[in-house]
Parts: structure tokens; sequence; C-alpha cells
């Protein structure tokens, strides 16, 4: 069965960088981290002390709330540092990497799979971790019953990877993570692929498909929700990441938690952007040694997509579900009357005041640059453009800002996740930090609403 | 560029965190921003962005009023040439414009950024630019003999009543310049109204005949001027509204470069010729039997519906709000122009009024969204 899904608003922002299809493996990396920051929703309660040794997939913390999510480590080593914030928040857990064992777990055959068993394998391995739930994009709770699991290997942000190109060689681990998803919702799994080109993910038995067509932010899973069956309020979807179906499929299959993680290194910086193998939480250095990145340059290495990812230091880790690492060059300079209509046309716009439109066939330069200055609300109808549900952005915005839970919830805070208001971020005119203010809009519905 | 990067940052320093001069950081910085777009990167969000900024979008708009601004100067010489019958050029003509109306622009925007500059100093948060619009669309709505204090009072109310006491920028109900020119209009309506205030320095010329279009229909009289003279704007008027012809030049660049809503333009152009049409067809009055035609380019209603019933904050906001709005913007221009002679112009009051009604027809729009998304969400319940 399949589903044509067609996206008209948005934008596909080329830029300068992409990664090429080679795959290499990453230099060792000394250590790992986990933070749990990457786990929206999860307050979490340390398993471990530092100095205590640990193995592979042993459990390193878990959710203060529900003591049965746990988070595993990726490696077998020693806890070399907690990391700590302001009010002594957690902010990562460094694991030096040793050699070490790996814990097994007991896995039923094929057809005794059912939603209980597999629940308590995924919860006991950690890969629970693996599982999103909307609303609000927080780790699955295990009691719930998803409508549907979503898996989307349609992408769309700029410079993202191509999972057809990642996961090639783990087409059999990607259709047993199906199968095991299939047997813990007890529906087929929806699976997105490009309307254009699918390649081995169109022979995946046993799932839905949804074929996607259209500009970023097609590849965001709300959009595909959204326009396929949209989330009524008290009902729960879960999405699963591709790479992530694979690593359920290999614990299925040897019964050990599986952390791999295939990154597509990409942005202007990027001497020779590629494909690198490696597996969660790596330091980043352990990336960048393959690829290289411009010293020249003052950089910003950012986990994730230029619209939605997050800032990393360049000897930091990298981040639990991202699957791309750009790199681009820092904007801290000045532009000498840039403020000018068709002045600096290189930058990419979105706006008719600009003839970047003109520059962008083979992608453009961008930095960090804010290209302005924040300020009120003003221009109306660019939001819509570059939002394709049928939800007014500009409207759940303000209601987020006035903290009206009713309005939030009428006007669809259920469908949305931050990541869906990246472009908004992108092309506002106010340089209105939109993906901020929906994240604190859905703090407030889980703190208030639950 | 490095050596005036270099003095700018010298001469900010004393308004750097934690200085002297810190709280009046927003006044060097409007400044600074004029010149250089800054070098703040993103923190939070998007770490790219868009090269458009509320500046560049502001300005958009200054250069889209430029046409009917100098056509509008070189009408001001031109109607007070005319009328006192000497020879000139269109170097006089402009020259006596600019003598009339570039005093009008410098009050307006000095009295009305003096505000702006002491609100953001107080509120704490930078200049916005809109009222580098505002402040030049004002004297531009203006007759051309009002006093210079006139205009300054009239600048300080838009801005402190329509703007400020809403919460700025962006929060306002009412579009700031009409404002304007309604509370001039209703205080001072001698120097607003008549056959006396439409021509430069009018007072000092026996048996003028400087009555407005509207106005004169208004009285019951005839009109003398020919279709091309109301489109290209050689009658006497407000100072920048005469001429559709310049006002249509201004609309295409804000259609154009995105910065003006097509929709409201065009369905205030709808709103007005239907009415304008049925009156035809009715035709109990000289007001009435005016040609629906002549309606939309005499007056200010082109300059009203292109410059001002655009204007985003005080419009309706969502698309289909859009549409209403300039729609009825249209409508009860033309009602007011036909069944309210004391008011001969119905274009500010129409858009005053809309603005007052724009929430409302949001509303509605969100409503529909709204409903749509809980009827969803009930029926996904009977399902289950």
């Amino acid at each position: 069965m399949s589903v044509g899904i067609r996206i008209q608003r948005g934008a596909t922002i080329q830029l300068k960088g992409e990664s090429e299809k080679i795959l290499s493996d990453a230099s060792p990396s000394k250590t790992f981290a986990l933070k749990p920051d990457n786990f929206f929703g999860i307050v979490p309660r340390l398993m471990v002390k530092e100095g205590e040794k640990i193995v592979q997939g042993a459990p390193v913390f878990h959710s203060k709330k529900d003591p049965r999510i746990l988070f595993v480590s990726p490696v077998a080593g020693t806890v070399k540092e907690v990391v700590r914030g302001a009010k002594r928040k957690i902010l990562k857990i460094v694991v030096e990497q040793q050699e070490g064992d790996i814990i097994s777990h007991k896995i039923p055959v094929d057809k005794s799979l059912n939603p209980e068993s597999v629940t308590e394998i995924l919860l006991k391995s950690g890969a629970w971790a693996f599982i999103k739930q909307r609303p609000y994009g927080i780790t699955a709770d295990p009691d719930s019953t998803p409508k549907a699991i979503y898996v989307s290997t349609y992408t769309s942000a700029p410079l993202d990877v191509d999972f057809q190109f990642l996961l090639k060689n783990h087409k059999d681990d990607f259709q047993k993570g199906i199968n095991v998803l299939n047997a813990l919702a007890c529906s087929p799994a929806i699976l997105s692929i490009d309307a254009t080109f699918s390649g081995f993910f169109e022979s995946i038995k046993g799932v839905e498909l949804l074929r996607i067509n259209g500009p970023h932010p097609a590849g965001n899973v709300s959009v595909q929700i959204h326009k396929h069956m949209p989330i009524n309020m008290g009902e729960k979807v879960w999405e699963v990441r591709p790479e992530d179906v694979v690593n359920i499929g290999k614990l299925f299959t040897d019964g050990q938690y599986s952390a791999q993680r295939t990154l597509a290194v990409a942005g202007e910086s990027v001497l020779q952007p590629q494909y690198i193998k490696t597996k969660i939480g790596a330091l980043i250095s352990s990336v960048t040694d393959i690829t290289g990145f411009d010293n020249s340059l003052q950089n910003r290495f950012i986990n994730g997509d230029v619209l939605s990812g997050k800032t990393e230091s360049p000897d930091g880790h990298l981040d639990f579900y991202n699957n791309l690492l750009t790199i681009i060059p820092e904007g801290n300079h000045y532009r000498m009357f840039g403020w000018l209509p068709f002045m600096d046309n290189k930058i990419p716009s979105l706006s008719k005041t600009s003839l970047s439109w003109l520059f962008g066939n083979k992608g453009y330069s961008v930095d960090t640059n804010m290209n302005g200055d924040e300020r009120a609300f003003v221009v109306t109808g660019e939001m819509e453009k570059v939002f394709p549900m049928d939800i007014y952005p500009m409207q759940l915005l303000k209601a987020c800002m006035a903290a009206d839970i009713e309005k939030m919830e009428a006007l669809g805070i259920y469908e949305v996740i931050p990541e869906d208001f990246g472009l908004i971020d992108f092309a506002n005119t106010s340089k209105i930090e939109a993906q901020e203010i929906i994240r604190e809009g859905i703090e407030l519905m889980i703190k208030e609403v639950g | 560029m490095s050596f005036l990067r270099k003095k700018l940052d010298d001469l900010k320093r004393p308004f750097g965190k934690g200085q002297k001069w810190e709280k009046y950081a927003p006044a060097i910085n409007a400044f600074d921003t004029f010149l250089f777009v800054p070098n703040h990167t993103t923190h939070t969000g998007a770490h790219i962005r868009d090269a458009v900024d509320l500046k560049r979008t502001m300005v958009t708009v200054i250069i889209a009023l430029m046409p009917a601004l100098i056509y509008g100067i070189y009408n001001t010489g031109y109607q007070h040439y005319i009328q006192t019958g000497e020879a000139f050029t269109f170097m006089n003509a402009f020259i006596h414009g600019s003598w009339k109306i570039v005093p009008m622009v410098i009050v307006s925007y000095v009295v009305g950024l003096t505000i702006e500059f002491i609100f953001a100093v107080y509120r704490g948060h930078e200049v916005n630019e809109g009222y580098l619009v505002t402040g030049l669309l004002i004297p531009m709505i203006m007759p051309v003999d009002i006093p210079l204090w006139m205009v300054a009072i009239s600048v300080a109310f838009a801005v402190l009543i329509a703007k400020e006491a809403f919460g700025g920028t962006g929060m306002n109900i009412l579009n700031p310049a009409l404002t304007a020119r309604a509370f001039a209009f209703f205080a001072y309506p001698t120097y607003m109204s008549g056959n006396k205030v439409w021509v430069s320095e009018a007072s000092n010329i026996d048996g003028i005949s400087g009555e407005t279009i509207l106005g004169t229909l208004a009285a019951g009289g005839n009109v003398n001027y020919s279709f091309f003279e109301m489109f290209q704007g050689s009658i006497p008027g407000s100072i920048a509204e005469t001429s559709a012809l310049f006002v249509l030049i201004g609309a295409a660049i804000l259609i154009a470069t995105g910065v003006g809503s097509w929709r409201i333009m065009v369905g205030s152009i709808l709103g007005a010729a239907l009415v304008g049409f049925l009156f035809n067809l009715w035709g109990a009055n000289p007001l009435m039997s005016f040609s629906w035609v002549n309606h939309l380019v005499v007056g200010g209603f082109a300059f009203g519906v292109v410059f001002m019933a655009t204007d985003p904050v005080s419009a309706a906001q969502t698309n289909k709000g859009k549409w209403v709005y300039g729609i009825l913007v249209g409508v009860f221009c033309i009602l007011i122009r036909v069944f309210n002679p004391a008011y001969p112009e119905g274009v500010m009051l129409a858009i005053l009024l809309m603005n007052v009604f724009a929430p409302t027809i949001d509303h509605y729009v969100i409503q529909g969204n709204i409903n749509k998304r809980k009827k969803r969400w009930a029926s996904a319940l009977k399902t289950a």
C-alpha cells in the first residue's frame, strides 16, 4: 500500500559543501558521551559514579519519571566525568573507551514477538531511547499505545543525508527492525520515501509507504504525519529514525545493544565532505580527523542541520539522534549598508528584496550572521509561505508567548515540534526565534497538561 | 570601511555593557546599524538567516513612496502657479514644492524619531524602523499649507497615542500615519478641508478655485478635469495622494518585492469598483453618478489602499482575512464618500474603521481553523 504526499509550501536551500557518497570509518574516539538534553522531556537520574568501570550497553542514567527507561553506554570503559552546568544540571556523562564486555540480551524467536516482549527487550537494552513520541517529540511512554510508528527516509533540510546511501549495507537489519516495530505497534510501520527515487526502501515488506515530494520541511515527520493522518488530542504517534531501525534490528538479531551512527559531514568549512561511520556520542574530532576542516576560519560545529541543529564545540561529542554534522564559518563581521534592498545578493534569501535566486545554482555560501537584529512582529504572511501545515504559525507563536494553553492546543501545538519552525527562524523579517518560543511552549504544555 | 568601523567602535565604547551610558545604547545602535549590518551571530534557533530584515523592508516601502512624493512636490508648485497665473518651468514648480514639503518631512522625522528614541531608551529595546515609513507618510497626506506646528502635534499624537500607548511597533491597532491625519482633520478642520487649503499659498490668491474633486462633487458642483488629469494627478489634493499613476508605480514596487500585500490592494479595488458601479446604477446625487472608474483615481483612494491599508501591523494578518479586509476598505470608502458628504474623502475613515475590525476578521478566520481541528478531534473520538 502506498500514499503520495506532495508538499507545496516551503523552501529547499541549497548550500555548498554537500557530502560526497564516500563512506569512511572515523578515527578511534577516546571518549564517548551521553547528553540528557538530547532526550527532550527526560529528567536524568544517574546510575553510575565517576571512575566506575562499565560494560558496553550498561545503563548510565534513567528517566526520573519512569525508571524503566534506561540510557546505556555505547562502549565499554570507565566513567571519566559527569559534566554539570548551572544548578548542577547534568550536561553530559563522558565514558573513556576501554576493552570490555558487552551485555547480551535473550531474544525470543520471531513468532513469539508481541508488544509486551518487544517493549521489555527495548527497555532492558536501552534501545527504547530510539523511539520518540508525538506530541512534543519526547522519549516514548512505554505504557501508551501508538496510533502508528513513522520512519522517514525522506530528507529535505539543507545538506541533509541520503539514507538510501547511508543504509545500503544494512537492508536485512532494517527489515528486521521494521518487523520488530510492527510487532510492537501491532500495525504496519509507515515508511516515508522519496517519491522520485526510493531504491531498496521500496522493497521493504510489511510497511505502508508514503511517497513524499516537495521542498523542506517535507522531510520533517510532523509535516508527513499532518498530511497523512493528523494527530488529534489524546493520540500518540511514535517516530524512529532510519538508522535506529537498523540498530533495533541488530539488537533483535544478536541480542546486543547497537549504537551504530553513520554521519554525513557537510558544510562549506569541511575539506572532504563525506559519510563517516562511528558510534553514538563519539568525539567530533574523531570525525573531523578524517574529513578535515578549514582551520583558517572561525567555524561553527552543528550537530544536525543548519536550521534546527545544536551548536557544539569542536572538542565536544556527537548528539544521540543526528546523522548530520555541519560545519560552516561564523559570521561575526559587519556589512556596510547591507540593509539596502538588492545588496549582498549572495546571501540566500526567500524574500524578493534580494536577487539571491540568481546565485543559487551551485549552492550558497552561508555564515552564521543574523543579517539584522530582532524586532517586533511586523511583516505578515511570510511564515505561512514556508509552513506547509494547516496551522497558523504566527498565531501559534503568539499563543505560546502569551502562555495561553487553551489557544495553543486549539491552534495545533500537538502537531508540531521546534524543528518545524526552523525555516521560519530563517525566513522571518523580524528575526523572531520561533523554535525557541515553540520549545518553551511545549515545555509549558508538558508541565501543565502532561 | 575599516577606518569608519574603528571610529564607530571607539564612539560606541561608553555605551557598552556595564559602561556609563549603557542605558542610551539603543540610540547609538540606531545610527550604527544604519551604516552597518551588525556582526551579531545566531545563538539559538536556526544557524543561518535570511538576508532580509525590517530595515530592508521599510526602506523598500520608502523607495516605493518616492515616485508619488516627487510628483507631489512638483504638483504643489504646479497647482500654485496655475492658480496665480504666473509662467513657470518644471524646476520652478519643483523648487516651490520643495520649499513647502521638505520642512514638513524634517519636522515629522525630528519629532517622531525623538519620541521613538526616548521610548526605546525607556523600554530598553532597539529603535524600530517602522517610523521611517510613518514619518514620511504623514507629510505626504497633509494639505500643503498646514502649519508646521500642527504637523508636529499630529506626529506626536500619532506616535504617542496610536503607537506607543499600545506597546510600540507591532502592537498598534490603528495605522499611525492615518491617525495623525485624522487627528489634524478633527482638531484643525479649517486647515484640513474647504477650498482654500489644497493649493500652496492659496490665502494670497484672489478668486481661488482650489476645491478637490470630491469636495466639488459633495457641494453639488461640476468637475472640470479630464480622466487623464485625475489619473496623472495634476489636480488639487493632499500632497502626494493625487497621482494614481505614480501611486501605481509604488504599488508595482511593493508587489514585486513582496513587501505590500497584493491581496489587500486588489480586494480594495474590487470592493470600491463594485460599490461604485452599483451607485452609478442608482445615481441619486452627483457623487453616486460619478463614474466608478473615476472614483478609483480621485482623492486618496489609490494612495490609501496601496500605502496605508497594506500596513501589515494594522491590517488583517491572515491571507483570507486580507481579502475580506481589503474588499471592505473599498466598500466603506465609497459608502462614506457617497453618504457622508461632510467627509468628502472616505478612504481615511474607511481604513481606520477596518483597522479596528481587522482583529475581528482574523479572529473568525482563525476560529475556522480551530473549529476544523476540534471537529477532527471529535470525529476521532467517535470512531475510537
